[in-house]
């Protein structure tokens, strides 16, 4: 099954002498637990020292519902982009995807008989972009790099033609609380917003289908040797296909939350880079960028890392233009940081 | 012998301008375990790729269970029973063992869910695992494991698709001494249980140990055909090449002088409690032997300067020298043709003439430009008296054929002028003619006064082609033998640590 670290690797160690042999697999087991345990380390050193830092402002209620529901859109979005990572390729035009869709599903959502479909309409017309980026990656072979940066342009075009460039505005947009409201756990004390309730559904289900599924297993196959998964009898393409569908499906469904949530949407500026910030997610998750390795809960923990980090530098009263050195550094440092402690588990 | 169930009958393949098979009869029956031997070229690739449906014969036929077709597809030979074990493997690294077996055909249940049925796939793969004696589990990490359990793995997916025939190539040209005897053992154990085993491979000793049969292939046809009670590497050689090999082993021209090389309590970071002393004097060559695993690459990559030397000093004609770096060892004009000649002896991509001029490129400057012609006939002259077989030096590397391309990293070292080359594998890969040419160019060398040290796993080259062998066990040199002691025995004892009786 899928190696992402979190499976008990029994291994016999390959060594003549028996106190080696031992003290190999304690080593080996070491490693398996660095390697599941990836960045959460990082993510819980990150919450503290901003506690700390901002005089206790982080461990809030009211604070730590805002991480999450800022979290929880490029959550979505980063989970969509795992699918695509895990083959090997990369999705560009999530952020012009999710415009389009939310652009398309307020226009719906002001058609007086067709309101209540806006939802469906927009998590389809990002499945339908993201089916047409598989659709030119598999059966055209054409580099996904290249692909998606031109879907990138085509699709903010389209976006930004939907509302032939304004700002759309639907005050009462249907389904408005999955924006804003929030899901009782116990009523009066604790309850999570809409949006992480979704995310994490959304986390969950990817789980479900990489590490449960034939599909799942394929994925990885693809991503970890894609000549191989072909002789195997797997068919690459419509692997291939499913994944991006997927990104394109998830990044519909992250423009609706958005929409949900702004009751507006503006073609041009609605979702801008926020393919960065899914594949900073995906990477700092511990995904590997040539495919094949990675994990959905890794990418969890990662959106989160983002999540946290922005709003922490707010806590702490750092300036807008600092967050975004800020925001690099810790990328570099967290994957450098992970390489080499991945080195060790390198084949000798 | 029962009925063949398997007949390929007067298949040939033509490509434009070669004719890779020309009317080759073959038949294997059930538990027939069968060699397939022949030079580079003669055409064993191109045979078990027909065989194993990759390749579409331009004439004959297959009898697959008496039933006579012209070709088969890649699924219909699976479905027969033929199974390809590739040498590049074709495996997935990220996956585990059981995932890579039944890779594609996955026990599942929950319907159109298609959730896979994890204790249904260890309880499928378990017994293969104990039929091969395999020492690790169904969970185990596939990137964790050797190249020898990736072939175990290969052989498992085989046997689990119920194989009738096993088709090998090449399986032990990157194998230790131990997993070789461990392969050869499944070998017998498919045999005793009634799969049929096709191996190519050059190392004739493996033929005598487990063959029943030796079909020799030379220039597309099949010359001839060995039963057991024939097979030889005297006969075996005769039929591949069409003449009598000499014996391999040609003595110097002069006996050896002074040490040119001394290692002296050499530790390397994979062994920080070994110690290793040898010395390579002028005119010889030092065969280093042991298994994988004893250290031999890790002290060849100290030499070169690859990886720092933890301790210990290294001499060159009786000065002490610091190798930092490969650019200082080649600067004191000691040199390494390292193992994986692909991915660390050659730019595939590019020209012979460029490969051979790399290390020195500065020496073919005229005026801060590469002087092309100069290159070009150094690299020709290079080409005569290597005798590689390309159509001119401005072919690209990639497509030369493996004795070919060893050539070209040889002529790489010999233009510059060596003192002591290090060999490592010098014939892995590389058919028998082509070995011999470079067996007799390593002869030259040392009558012409340089030091060779050869790290070699192949038994017949350690003890055909040195002077003296050094043998090495975990990290250090547990002996030497001069001449009078070489025997196969002997190094295998040192090579696991006993002493020579």
């Amino acid at each position: 099954m899928p190696d992402d670290g979190a499976s008990q690797a029994k291994a016999a160690p390959v060594t003549a002498n028996g106190v080696a042999a031992a003290q190999e697999t304690k080593r080996q087991r070491v490693r398996v637990l660095v390697r599941a345990l990836g960045m959460l380390p990082v993510l819980l050193i990150l919450c503290l020292g901003f506690h700390f830092l901002s005089e206790g402002r982080f461990f809030t209620g009211q604070n730590l519902g805002i991480v999450l529901q800022q979290a929880a859109v490029n959550t979505v979005l980063a989970a969509g982009m795992t699918f695509v990572i895990l083959t090997g390729g990369i999705d560009l035009s999530v952020g012009s995807i999710l415009a389009a869709a939310a652009m398309a599903g307020l226009t719906i959502s002001k058609l007086p008989e067709f309101g209540l479909l806006w939802l469906p309409v927009a998590v389809l017309t990002g499945l339908g972009f993201g089916v047409i980026n598989g659709a030119l990656i598999a059966l055209l072979r054409l580099p996904p790099f290249i692909v998606t940066l031109g879907s990138l342009t085509a699709v903010r075009g389209l976006a930004r033609l939907l509302g032939a460039d304004t700002t759309v505005f639907n005050p009462s947009i249907p389904y408005a609380f999955i924006g804003n409201g929030s899901l009782t756990l116990i009523p009066g004390v604790a309850s999570i917003p809409w949006l992480s309730v979704i995310a994490l559904l959304v986390i969950f289900g990817s789980w479900l289908v990489l590490r449960r599924t034939v599909l799942g297993v394929h994925i990885y196959a693809v991503g970890g040797n894609e000549s191989a998964a072909r002789l195997a009898g797997i068919k690459v393409w419509a692997v291939v296909i499913f994944v991006y569908g997927v990104s394109g499906l998830l990044a519909g469904l992250g423009g609706a939350m958005q929409a949900a949530r702004l009751y507006a949407a503006n073609g041009l500026q609605l979702g801008q880079s926020y393919e960065l910030d899914a594949i900073t997610a995906v990477i700092l998750g511990g995904t590997s960028f040539v495919g094949g390795i990675g994990s959905i809960w890794g990418t969890l923990v990662g959106a989160l890392i983002i999540a946290v980090l922005s709003n922490g530098l707010i806590l702490v009263g750092v300036s807008d233009i600092w967050q975004y050195v800020i925001k690099g550094l810790v990328i570099i440092g967290a994957v450098a940081l992970d390489r080499y402690r991945l080195q060790g588990s390198a084949r000798t | 012998m029962s009925e063949p169930f398997l007949e390929l009958v007067d298949i040939s393949k033509n490509y434009p301008g070669v004719v890779a098979l020309d009317h080759v009869d073959l038949s294997v029956s059930r538990g027939e375990v069968i060699a397939l031997i022949g030079e580079n070229g003669a055409g064993k690739s191109t045979l078990m790729r027909v065989l194993g449906g990759v390749v579409e014969p331009s004439g004959g036929l297959l009898r697959v269970d008496g039933v006579e077709r012209s070709s088969l597809t890649v699924a219909e030979a699976i479905k027969a029973g033929i199974a390809f074990v590739h040498q590049e493997l074709n495996l997935f690294d990220n996956l585990d063992v059981a995932g890579n077996v039944f890779i594609g055909r996955e026990p599942v249940y929950g319907g159109p869910l298609r959730l896979i049925d994890r204790k249904q796939l260890h309880a499928r793969v378990r017994p293969l695992l104990e039929r091969l004696g395999a020492d690790f589990g169904p969970d185990a990490p596939l990137a964790e494991l050797s190249l020898a359990q990736h072939q175990l793995v290969e052989i498992m997916k085989a046997l689990s698709l119920d194989a009738r025939l096993v088709i090998m190539d090449e399986p032990t040209s990157s194998l230790t001494l131990t997993e070789t005897d461990r392969l050869m053992r499944v070998i017998a154990a498919l045999k005793a249980d009634g799969v049929s085993v096709i191996f190519i491979t050059h190392r004739l000793n493996e033929v005598v140990q487990c063959a029943d049969r030796a079909v020799v292939l030379r220039d597309g046809h099949v010359v001839g055909s060995l039963r057991r009670d024939e097979l030889a590497p005297a006969a075996m050689i005769r039929l591949m090449i069409g003449r009598d090999l000499k014996s391999l082993y040609v003595p110097p021209a002069a006996p050896p002088g002074a040490s040119v090389l001394d290692i002296d309590g050499a530790v390397t970071s994979t062994y920080p409690d070994r110690a290793v002393s040898l010395s390579v004097r002028r005119g010889e060559i030092l065969g280093l032997a042991g298994l994988v695993g004893s250290g031999r690459t890790e002290l060849a990559r100290a030499i070169f300067g690859v990886d720092p030397l933890q301790a210990g000093a290294i001499r060159l004609d009786g000065e002490a020298i610091r190798v930092a770096s490969p650019r200082a060892a080649i600067d004191h004009g000691i040199y390494l043709i390292p193992e994986d000649r692909k991915g660390c002896g050659l730019l595939l991509d590019v020209s012979i003439a460029e490969n051979i001029s790399l290390p020195d490129l500065a020496s073919y400057l005229r005026f801060f430009l590469v002087n092309t012609a100069r290159e070009t006939a150094n690299a020709r002259t290079q080409r005569e008296r290597l005798k590689i077989r390309a159509p001119d030096v401005g072919t690209t590397v990639g497509s030369l054929s493996g004795g070919n391309q060893q050539k070209v990293v040889l002529a790489k070292w010999l233009s510059m002028r060596p003192k002591v080359l290090i060999f490592d594998e010098p014939t892995r890969g590389v058919d028998v003619g082509a070995k011999q040419e470079i067996y007799d160019m390593l002869r030259r060398l040392t009558d012409a006064g340089v030091a060779i040290l050869m790290i070699s796993s192949d038994m017949e080259e350690v003890i055909g082609v040195s002077d003296r062998i050094a043998v090495m066990h975990e990290g250090a040199i547990s002996g030497f033998l001069d001449r009078s002691q070489f025997s196969e025995h002997n190094v295998l004892q040192l090579a696991v640590g006993h002493a020579v009786e």
